[in-house]
């Protein structure tokens, strides 16, 4: 059993993280980057099917269930942990990259989980993974690190009592579609959604994956929302009130990434708005949004891996995260730029890239379930990508004015993998066949008809234009060092000052309390539990005789008849 | 035949040996014997466990005097299964002993060490398996003064308060038990459990047995280590030789536990008290409380054997909380978390004393870096810890999921909210010793360790082995717990 399930892709590539956690030197290296690569050989090796088969606790446990959906996912997650792994073959940290192949075997266990037990190991496994990623960035990222295990734990817990109430009215493990009309699925719902980034509890993924390292937060990016993104394909295609919770995301995503001047806080906000298109397409759940949801999951991850990087090579050159410190750093970084901008270009779905092949369809499947509204929300969303993502991040970093910095391109393999990254964007916007050919459903549509393309193209040029035009807006308080928001109010239009303010409301108001209330309980929990506290320290003999007398004597008042 | 004579013998075998070996005066002679009576014990239990699967209830009448006049031993499916746990566990503990118990307690004293834990052993069986309520009150004071002396040899000088204290309140909780006990003697005119349990509806005037139930609660509550009754539990388990602590932790307050089913269950019926008096709800919140008031006190503990004390407060909580129920789904899973907790904490304070061995004790200032310092043992901890939590794979998830299934069952919602948002609290301590042991340098000067004898460490691993086993294969501890709980209701009733 022990051999077989390094079989598993999954559990294989947790295991070679683990391992490498203990190598040094050349075998470490070599075991990061093959792992990946055997965990993807593994995957193309056996033909669909179920695997693992085994009965727990009286149910039926189905380990590995591969068909197009689960494969396609596993897959791109195989492929980012190469790339990844590439990328930061030099990060100093000893524990970063074997947490991040723990962190992604263990979510290509998860998608590649048949039923909902072995999928809730994975899950929990993966919130371990990649919160020991964002740790190992160091002391500055730990605060950030437990709030955002907390709300992982938190998020299992509720796709665990999900669980539960589930078999108990059911019988059954099955993972299958289904609908929340239940309290037990509704609960699985909410835990999945919290892990996708979706409201109220969006904050988690813009507050924790900025203060990873300038490798860590390329892992993150990828696989914890995008296996949320795949359970919803999996379990609630077609569930309507997903519509407009992506669609909310999508918008969230845009405003805050405008306003923000952290340049990965910009991308970190940018992957809630993605995964908004995608958590739209899942709610659509026709076999096109469904398509269409997948494919735009496997294209995200790569060019939204390919901004992280850009952006990480300029974090670790500069060592700078704002825009505002920034700028003209394509002289001496072109390499680096160039990439960033296909990156840019392709989350922006401009023709010839992967973004336009896969983002399109969704809209696609919106007009024709006759979702107008879907539909124009979505079209109007694309341009606000390209306005905060597509422009505002390469024009901020590598353009606008001259900082005077002229850092080198960062070392080979980290070019290597922009490269790679690179490649693969481009390489599926000229030829999605392979692509399409993977989808879970027979594609019929086709990308580069007139039509699209100068609709596309319209979009993008006129919402450039309005960056440019709007330019002095944006740059006037930009030059401003925007450490915090009262600054912003103070100094942005008046016609800002209240959207920005009920924002900022909203951020407080969500995080704030949440953030001291969970504080405050656990400072008295350490203060009573503490070995000096109430409950932790050695109690009198006096006191723990009165509570026998005040137990005694409540059992005697409580049964008197 | 010897087999008939099972029941009585498992108690009476440790009672024998413990003057023997006080007559042979030897610390290896003595560590021998309980060796060999452990083993004895532990395959009579077993073999009492597979008959009364096959044949059901085993009553032996000592001396042959037939109940309810004489002094009856009842096996059933419940009390064989405690009765296999606790000289299980005492059979894990003998080969770990030699090693520890040379380190921690002098020469001269250590045959009486052994004399004593053969009392403790006896008394613990004496009460899983009579059937009768006074006998069941001498083997609490054997097993109780056995554990008070047991306690006061640890090395730590503070064992000696710990021991007191545990003294005092001990013994108040069997006083208020041999009160309750009397109520019940005063209105039915039996001491015999299936006998109370048959006259009880022919009592006419109830309050002295209401009386007496809530003198058993809290005498029984005492034992068990029911918060906020657990105070005497943190510095005992602390203090205590490693051994004693493992020994205990695994079976004390689960035998305890056991009595408090055996009343509520079998004598009264689960209808007199869930139904007629508040015993449910009262139980349930004082468990939440323990769930979470003693995970969060665990959270800050700075010694590692202190923090595995104050967890079992908070896992005794989900127990009782499966108690509070008053199903029967819900007993079966308090019956099988009563095993799988058990093994769990015996495991993990049998890994904490191995440590504390190469240590010189398991403040959290000595741990650091114990990944590389003590890799094996620290793994095994870390496997432990995750049935603490109840990860599924590990035994403790198995009983979870029974009493998350059993709360959802009898609909008590917030139940199933207590119980999952406090296994993040576990998730909490657990992750104290995971970031301890992992991420932080050996202290600067320490020597490096290396693990603990071969003795001490087998030991120790096999029983986390059996913590891996009984979750990847948790059917036959939730069958024999359905089973314990159906002999439970059933009996005498």
């Amino acid at each position: 059993m022990t051999a077989s399930a390094l079989l598993h892709p999954g559990v294989w590539l947790a295991f070679a993280g683990v391992a490498a956690f203990f190598l040094r030197g050349r075998a470490r290296q070599a075991l990061l980057l093959a792992a990946p690569l055997v965990a993807l050989a593994l995957l193309w090796t056996f033909p669909e099917g179920t695997y693992g088969r085994w009965a727990f606790l009286g149910y039926d446990v189905t380990v590995v269930r591969l068909d197009r959906l689960s494969r396609l996912f596993a897959t791109i997650f195989a492929i980012m942990a190469f790339a990844g792994a590439l990328f930061a073959i030099g990060q100093p940290s000893r524990l970063e990259v074997p947490a991040a192949l723990l962190y992604a075997g263990s979510a290509i266990g998860a998608v590649l989980a048949g039923d909902l037990l072995t999928l809730f190991v994975f899950w929990e496994v993966m919130a371990v993974g990649s919160t020991l990623v964002l740790w190992s960035a160091g002391p500055r990222a730990f605060s950030a690190s437990q709030r955002y295990l907390a709300m992982h734990l938190f998020g299992g817990m509720l796709l665990m009592a999900g669980t539960v109430g589930h078999v108990a009215a059911t019988g059954s493990l099955a993972f299958e579609t289904m609908r929340p009309d239940t309290v037990a699925k509704a609960l699985i719902l909410a835990g999945f959604l919290l892990n996708a980034g979706a409201p109220p509890l969006s904050a988690w993924l813009p507050d924790a994956y900025p203060e990873a390292s300038w490798s860590g937060m390329v892992f993150l990016s990828a696989f914890t929302t995008k296996t949320a993104v795949y359970v919803l394909l999996r379990g609630f295609a077609g569930t309507e009130i997903l519509v407009p919770i992506g669609l909310f995301m999508v918008f969230y995503g845009i405003v805050f990434a405008i306003l923000e001047n952290d340049m990965r806080r910009i991308l970190a906000y940018s992957i809630v708005n993605q995964v908004g298109f995608m958590v739209t397409g899942a709610g659509i759940g026709t076999d096109m949004a469904v398509n269409g949801a997948a494919a735009h999951a496997f294209t995200h991850i790569i060019y939204k891996a390919l901004l992280l990087m850009s952006a990480g090579a300029v974090l670790l050159q500069t060592g700078k995260r704002k825009c505002t410190d920034l700028g003209g750093l394509f002289q001496s970084m072109p390499l680096t730029a160039a990439c960033g901008i296909v990156g840019a270009l392709s989350i922006s779905s401009f023709p010839l890239t992967s973004g336009f092949v896969s983002k399109s369809m969704i809209s696609q499947a919106a007009a024709d379930g006759h979702l107008q509204a879907v539909w124009m929300l979505l079209a109007a969303a694309s341009a606000g990508v390209f306005l905060h993502a597509g422009i505002k991040f390469p024009w901020f970093v590598f353009f606008q004015k001259d900082s005077g910095m002229r850092p080198p391109d960062p070392p080979a393999p980290m070019r290597a993998a922009m490269l790679l990254m690179a490649f693969l964007c481009i390489g599926i916007g000229m030829a999605p066949g392979p692509l399409y050919a993977l989808l879970p459903y027979p594609v019929s549509y086709v990308p580069y008809t007139p039509g699209h393309v100068v609709a596309m193209l319209q979009l993008l040029l006129f919402s450039g234009l309005a960056f440019f035009l709007l330019l002095p807006l944006l740059r006037r308080t930009l030059t401003i060092t925007l450490d915090t928001d009262w600054l912003w109010r103070r100094l942005v239009p008046a016609a800002w000052g209240p959207l920005e303010a009920g924002l900022a409301g909203l951020r407080r108001a969500t995080l704030g309390p949440a953030r001291g209330l969970a504080e405050r309980v656990a400072g008295t929990a350490a203060r009573i539990g503490s070995p000096a506290g109430a409950i932790g320290r050695s109690w009198a003999t006096r006191t723990m005789m009165l509570w026998v007398v005040v137990v005694l004597a409540g059992l005697l008042l409580l049964s008197y008849r | 035949m010897p087999a008939e004579h099972f029941p009585v013998l498992l108690a009476v075998v440790p009672l024998v040996a413990a003057p023997l070996i006080v007559v042979a005066r030897s610390g290896f002679l003595g560590w021998a014997i309980a060796f060999a009576v452990a083993a004895a014990t532990a395959a009579m239990s077993a073999s009492l466990l597979a008959r009364v699967t096959v044949e059901g209830t085993i009553s032996y009448a000592i001396g042959s005097w037939p109940p309810p006049w004489g002094i009856e031993y009842r096996v059933d499916a419940a009390n064989a299964l405690v009765a296999l746990l606790v000289s299980a566990m005492a059979l894990v503990a003998m080969p770990y002993a030699r090693r520890s118990v040379t380190a921690e307690i002098g020469q001269e004293r250590q045959y009486l060490f052994y004399a004593l834990l053969m009392l403790c052993l006896s008394g613990l069986l004496g009460i899983a398996l009579t059937g009768d309520a006074f006998n069941l009150f001498v083997f609490l004071e054997i097993s109780s003064l056995a554990t008070y002396v047991l306690i006061a040899l640890g090395r730590d000088r503070r064992a000696l308060t710990a021991a007191y204290q545990y003294l005092i309140l001990g013994t108040t909780g069997a006083t208020l038990y041999i009160i309750g006990v009397g109520m019940l003697y005063l209105a039915t005119g039996t001491l015999n459990f299936a006998d109370m349990a048959a006259r009880l509806d022919g009592v006419a005037d109830t309050r002295p047995l209401v009386v007496g139930l809530a003198f058993i609660t809290a005498g029984i509550g005492l034992k068990l280590a029911l918060f906020p009754l657990h105070a005497w539990l943190p510095n005992a388990y602390t203090y205590a030789p490693s051994v004693v602590s493992a020994f205990l932790a695994a079976t004390a307050t689960k035998v305890s536990l056991y009595v408090l089913m055996r009343v509520y269950f079998s004598v009264f019926g689960a209808d007199a008290v869930f139904r007629d008096l508040p015993i449910g709800p009262v139980l349930a919140v004082l468990s939440v409380a323990a769930l979470f008031v003693a995970s969060a006190a665990a959270i800050v503990q700075k010694d590692l054997k202190r923090l595995l004390a104050f967890s079992s407060v908070g896992q005794i909580g989900y127990i009782t909380l499966g108690i509070s129920l008053g199903s029967a789904t819900g007993l079966a899973a308090a019956m099988a978390h009563v095993v799988n907790h058990g093994i769990t904490k015996g495991a993990l304070f049998l890994l904490a004393g191995a440590m504390a061995l190469r240590l010189g004790g398991t403040g959290f200032d000595r741990l650091a870096g114990l990944g590389r310092t003590m890799p094996v043992a620290a793994f095994a901890f870390v496997l432990g810890g995750l049935s603490l939590i109840g990860v599924p794979g590990t035994a403790g998830f198995a009983s979870k999921w029974a009493l998350v299934a059993a709360a959802m069952g009898a609909g008590q919602w917030w139940i199933v909210a207590a119980v999952l948002l406090s296994s993040l609290l576990a998730v909490a301590y657990v992750w104290r010793f995971v970031e301890c042991a992992y991420f932080r340098e050996p202290p600067a000067g320490a020597p490096s360790p290396g693990e603990a004898p071969w003795e001490m460490t087998a030991p120790a691993l096999a029983m986390t082995a059996a913590v891996v086993a009984l979750g990847l294969h948790a059917t036959p501890v939730l069958d024999a717990a359905t089973r314990a709980a159906a002999a439970l209701m059933g009996a005498g009733r």
